[in-house]
């Protein structure tokens, strides 16, 4: 009897351990400083994540396949000056949109093709369009961020609808969207199929290819949402926009319990993962700690978080 | 038995939370006998061996090694008294050479600390010399065939002096030649006073190699006895619990229209294979590893590529040249290799039982969970898949279960020819007699059925026809009044030549 209501409580850590590490360290910020409770701050934590969370978003289904792709920030940071480019000199903020997920979803396209139909590793290929699309930024930008100076498109960076920060609906939205592929659809289940046993999934009848090349474009169109949230809400589009977010976006997937050897996870608990790298972020700042030394603390945290993971799976492990 | 008593187990008892796995069992291995272990899956035989090895501690009981008690806290430790283990997979490194295999961790030294190549290959060549093996100590692991990766296993054993040597479903990835092979070797192991423990599902190996065999059932010791003191009925009852009048359900087929047919394909391994399949039909196909049977069966599901031929299903020239296409066609398949080719164990039964099916199950953009759970329900009870719940993960079934899962995907697919590749490798007795059934089920509700098997037996028992394939090609094809093993083997292998068969 013992044993098993310790198996269960082993089985609730196990489902929520993500949100469990989020509230630890919501106790621990609310006590180093006062101010962190306050709405206010809150919500910046929120917009603070989203450009995370989205990537993480789509990570999560890359990550699901078993692959990687580091090329995310970059593709952020070349959508993200062209459609500010394309906005300084239309003023079209419909077509500056338009603009960044059609190249999120292009460059998405090529990675995928390289990964599923060439068989090149994810990690080789996303490396290398990680360089080549941030030579395009600095060939696009020479070096100077492009400023944005359309209302509409601040609106979606800066905008709030019912007091609630545009970023942040357009976070929660995509990641119900995704909670519902992933779930709810046959897509979703070929990805976690392909992740779990590759060729058991195309011996199913499963189109491996088409399933891996999917995933990497749906990362590659989130980009491209990221880059216009990004650009939107700091008012310019920089050449180092998005750089170092691929670590961030692993990070917030991997604190959300999703195997980085793929097939299991679940794309929610990745927002959790975002936010407690946000709460990190924005305490030392409250405490006015070096922020050079913030890399330090994250790094710290996300070593912590996984070898306590591991326990935690050892234990439950053994409990069965 | 001639030998004397090596090691004896006395009221092992090993309980896991809320299992009991072993209850008292008992057991005695002399000097240079063969001992098989037989039980089904679950039956302890697993949990008993890792107790021997010295990889998992028992609860209580005794184990006693040539009269003195021992207990042993690490299969290092094990091996150290002698007592070594063969497992299912190897554990070798496929870049180092046999000789460094053998010695891994002891590789012997000269005073100046470098490893001393000579006195390391002079020393392992002797080792492989000595058990008959033909193969350098030089060459890499990774050139090695199945079998003597095993045989250098069986190598390493002698070199760190083992009495006792442990080998767990030593032929499951063997062909009938490299059986024979390890078997002459199990021949000299005994010559020289070793020990085997031996555990196999296949029964006709038991009863050619061991001398002994104990019986365990649910965890309990059932009877220990001489190979001469008992059949084969008698085993398969004890390990059951009841009387299995025959393992093969009775068939009555009679030749109806072809569905399937196969003209001329080609692919690596396979040259201008014909063959046709008719409605409500087991046709058995067999040949010795290498003969191309499984790529047959592969390159009919599109699974590897097709070089030239053509597939008819119903008459209608189709194409399958994926797996997805196949299944469209009609054709599904059960791999010999649940683990890596059949489940993605990660996943729930559920997932795994509706993959093929996805499509089916989807309405509009959404999966039907309703329509899923009800399908899949329906599965789990035809095929009395025994499962706690439908979303347990498919790879903490046993064998047999999770071989059925596999049955559930393709038939829940709806595929009117099957292509099953050893469909019971690997499952125990009872499991293998209800996949005979559902077989013929199947059968008889109007599906045909292809099966690849290396388990003749099992073949003659099944098949209505058998083809037997030789290096790619078919070389005989026999009705069921025909049928007898030697036949066969004597075909498989190329005892007799071509222009014989008369078929």
């Amino acid at each position: 009897m013992k044993q098993e209501t310790k198996k269960r409580l082993i089985n609730q850590i196990n489902i929520y351990r993500s949100v469990l590490i989020l509230l630890v360290i919501c106790i621990f910020a609310a006590f180093l400083s006062e101010s962190f409770l306050s709405v206010s701050n809150l919500f910046n934590v929120f917009k603070q994540v989203t450009v995370a969370g989205i990537i993480g978003c789509g990570m999560t289904f890359v990550i699901l396949t078993g692959g990687i792709d580091l090329s995310v920030g970059s593709i952020l940071g070349f959508a993200g000056v062209v459609a500010s480019g394309v906005l300084a000199s239309t003023g079209n903020t419909f077509l500056a949109v338009l603009t960044a997920v059609a190249i999120g979803i292009t460059c998405g396209i090529v990675n995928g093709f390289f990964i599923s139909q060439c068989g090149i590793p994810p990690f080789i290929a996303t490396l290398g369009m990680m360089t080549l699309l941030r030579g395009c930024v600095l060939v696009y930008t020479k070096g100077s961020p492009i400023p944005v100076k359309v209302d509409s498109y601040k609106f979606i960076g800066k905008g709030t609808v019912l007091g609630v920060p545009v970023p942040v609906i357009i976070l929660i939205a995509l990641f119900l969207l995704a909670h519902y592929i992933l779930t709810q659809t046959s897509f979703g289940r070929s990805i976690y199929a392909f992740g779990g046993n590759r060729e058991a999934a195309r011996l199913s009848g499963i189109s491996v290819k088409k399933t891996e090349w999917m995933a990497y474009i749906i990362n590659g169109f989130l980009s491209g949402i990221a880059a216009v949230v990004l650009t939107a809400r700091l008012g310019s589009a920089q050449s180092t926009s998005g750089q170092g977010i691929e670590m961030d976006a692993i990070a917030a997937v991997i604190l959300g319990g999703t195997s980085l050897s793929g097939g299991t996870g679940f794309v929610l608990p990745t927002v959790v993962g975002a936010m407690i790298m946000g709460i990190i972020d924005n305490i030392l700042t409250l405490m006015n700690v070096n922020p050079h030394a913030t890399n330090i603390v994250k790094g710290a945290v996300v070593l912590i978080a996984v070898l306590v993971d591991k326990k935690v799976k050892d234990l439950s492990a053994k409990a069965e | 038995m001639g030998g004397r008593l090596v090691l004896k187990l006395e009221s092992i008892v090993k309980t896991f939370p809320g299992v009991k796995a072993l209850d008292g069992v008992h057991l005695e291995i002399f000097e240079g006998e063969v001992h098989a272990l037989c039980g089904e899956n679950g039956a302890g035989k697993s949990t008993l061996m890792k107790i021997i090895a010295g990889a998992q501690p028992y609860t209580s009981g005794a184990m006693y090694l040539v009269g003195k008690e021992v207990v042993f806290h690490s299969a290092k430790d094990a091996e150290k008294h002698g007592i070594a283990m063969i497992y299912q997979e190897f554990n070798m490194v496929p870049e180092l050479s046999v000789a460094e295999n053998m010695y891994l961790g002891r590789l012997p030294v000269s005073p100046f600390g470098k490893v001393d190549w000579n006195k390391l290959y002079r020393e392992a060549q002797e080792n492989l010399d000595h058990l008959g093996l033909k193969f350098s100590a030089k060459t890499k692991v990774k050139n090695l065939s199945v079998a003597e990766a095993q045989m250098t296993e069986i190598a390493k054993c002698l070199t760190i002096g083992a009495k006792i040597i442990i080998m767990d479903e030593p032929t499951a990835a063997l062909a009938e030649e490299e059986i024979q092979i390890l078997f002459r070797t199990i021949e000299e192991l005994k010559k020289k006073g070793i020990a085997i423990v031996y555990i196999s599902h296949r029964m006709d190996e038991i009863f050619q190699i061991s001398d002994r065999l104990t019986v365990f059932r649910d965890g309990k010791f059932v009877a220990s006895k001489l190979i001469g003191e008992t059949d084969y009925d008698d085993v398969v009852s004890m390990m059951v619990g009841r009387n299995v009048s025959n393992l093969y359900p009775v068939r009555d087929y009679k030749t109806q229209e072809v569905v399937f047919e196969a003209r001329k394909v080609n692919s690596r391994g396979v040259h201008d294979v014909s063959l046709k399949l008719h409605k409500g039909e087991i046709l058995g196909i067999t040949g010795l590893l290498g003969a191309g049977t499984i790529e047959l069966s592969k390159l009919i599901y599109g699974a590897i590529p097709m070089d030239s031929g053509e597939i008819y299903v119903h008459g209608e020239k189709k194409d399958c040249s994926s797996p997805r296409k196949a299944l469209e066609a009609g054709i599904g398949f059960v791999s010999d290799d649940r683990k890596q080719e059949g489940l993605v164990l990660l996943r729930s039964i559920k997932e795994n039982i509706s993959m093929s099916s996805l499509k089916k199950l989807t309405k509009g953009f959404r999966l039907d969970n309703k329509l899923e759970a009800d399908r899949v329900q329906e599965q789990v009870k035809a095929l009395n898949i025994k499962v706690s719940s439908a979303q347990q993960p498919a790879g903490k079934l046993s064998g047999g279960n999770q071989q059925k899962v596999v049955f559930a995907k393709v038939l829940l697919a709806d595929s009117d020819i099957l292509i099953l590749d050893e469909p019971t490798r690997g499952v125990d007795v009872g499991a293998k007699a209800e996949i005979y059934t559902i077989m013929n089920k199947l059968t008889e509700a109007g599906k045909s059925i292809l099966v690849i098997s290396t388990d003749l037996p099992e073949l003659i028992g099944v098949s209505d026809r058998v083809i037997v394939m030789r290096e790619g090609r078919t070389v005989l094809e026999i009705s069921k009044q025909e049928m007898n093993q030697e036949k066969i083997l004597a075909h498989a292998s190329g005892g007799v030549s071509e222009n014989e068969t008369g078929n």
